[in-house]
């Protein structure tokens, strides 16, 4: 059942994905972002890592994603890239994105070797296991990621104090 | 290919369509939801190697990547604002003067 469930998700993953890059309105393309995280989401716990599927709602979809449509409420989005959404060389962007592409899903799918098929005596993934980790081992970057969202909301405070 | 090969290959397919919106889009806003692409193609990767492996290391990194995320977002976000509010424009031809 896994595979198809990653199957699934990745496919939906992907589609989402490219509506983003391909749709007019950012509005759309936001709630197609939303869709895309959501999918990923979906891989996330098929893969059994909960804890990351969890953050990855909690986070980006409802905290980095709401923040980007209430931006996207507040200017007026029929300016002149409405008109013309995409770049004069799309078509040279279209070719070299196409070649890098192919290269990467050609070059990492064959690089990497197949994982063995051992099944872990306890699952690492667990919220006990990764809170633990994080009072024991990484106590110190979560201190420091603390401060560094402390130093990013003085920034964008002080930015728009400056610019008004 | 097995299913951490298809999730790595996955994650950078992922990573070039956000690096194609990039180069792209015009709209400073779908701009940055590319950006977030490639972030989650990136956070992909490493959800995928640490479950082929079974540690935590990879799961910790990608709780980091969400945090400095949050705090890239909040601030672009707070310039976007302040460069439209300039030049009455989200088209990136309007903001080509900026330096540095």
């Amino acid at each position: 059942m896994i595979p198809v469930f990653l199957g699934l998700f990745s496919l939906l993953a992907l589609i989402f994905a490219v509506l983003v890059v391909t749709l007019r309105q950012p509005m759309r393309c936001a709630l197609s972002l939303v869709a895309h995280m959501i999918s990923l989401a979906g891989i996330y716990a098929t893969l059994g890592a909960h804890v990351i599927a969890m953050f990855q709602i909690l986070i980006y979809v409802g905290a980095v994603m709401v923040f980007m449509v209430y931006t996207i409420m507040l200017l007026d989005d029929r300016d002149n890239s409405y008109r013309h959404p995409y770049s004069i060389k799309a078509i040279t962007c279209l070719v070299v994105g196409g070649a890098l592409a192919a290269a990467i899903w050609a070059a990492i799918g064959h690089t990497i070797t197949p994982a063995a098929a051992a099944i872990p005596a306890v699952d690492p993934f667990t919220f006990s296991a990764f809170s633990l980790a994080f009072m024991k081992q990484y106590w110190f970057h979560f201190e420091l990621a603390t401060v560094l969202l402390l130093v990013g909301v003085v920034a964008a405070w002080a930015a728009v104090k400056e610019g008004l | 290919m097995d299913q951490y090969q298809f999730l790595t290959s996955l994650a950078g397919l992922i990573f070039s369509l956000g690096l194609l919106g990039v180069v792209l889009r015009r709209n400073l806003l779908v701009v940055m939801m590319c950006l977030e692409i490639m972030l989650n193609a990136v956070v992909l990767s490493f959800v995928g190697f640490a479950v082929r492996s079974q540690t935590l290391p990879g799961i910790a990194m990608t709780f980091f990547i969400y945090v400095a995320a949050s705090c890239e977002i909040a601030l672009a976000m707070a310039i976007v604002v302040l460069l439209v509010k300039r030049r009455g424009s989200l088209d990136l031809g309007a903001h080509q003067e900026l330096k540095g």
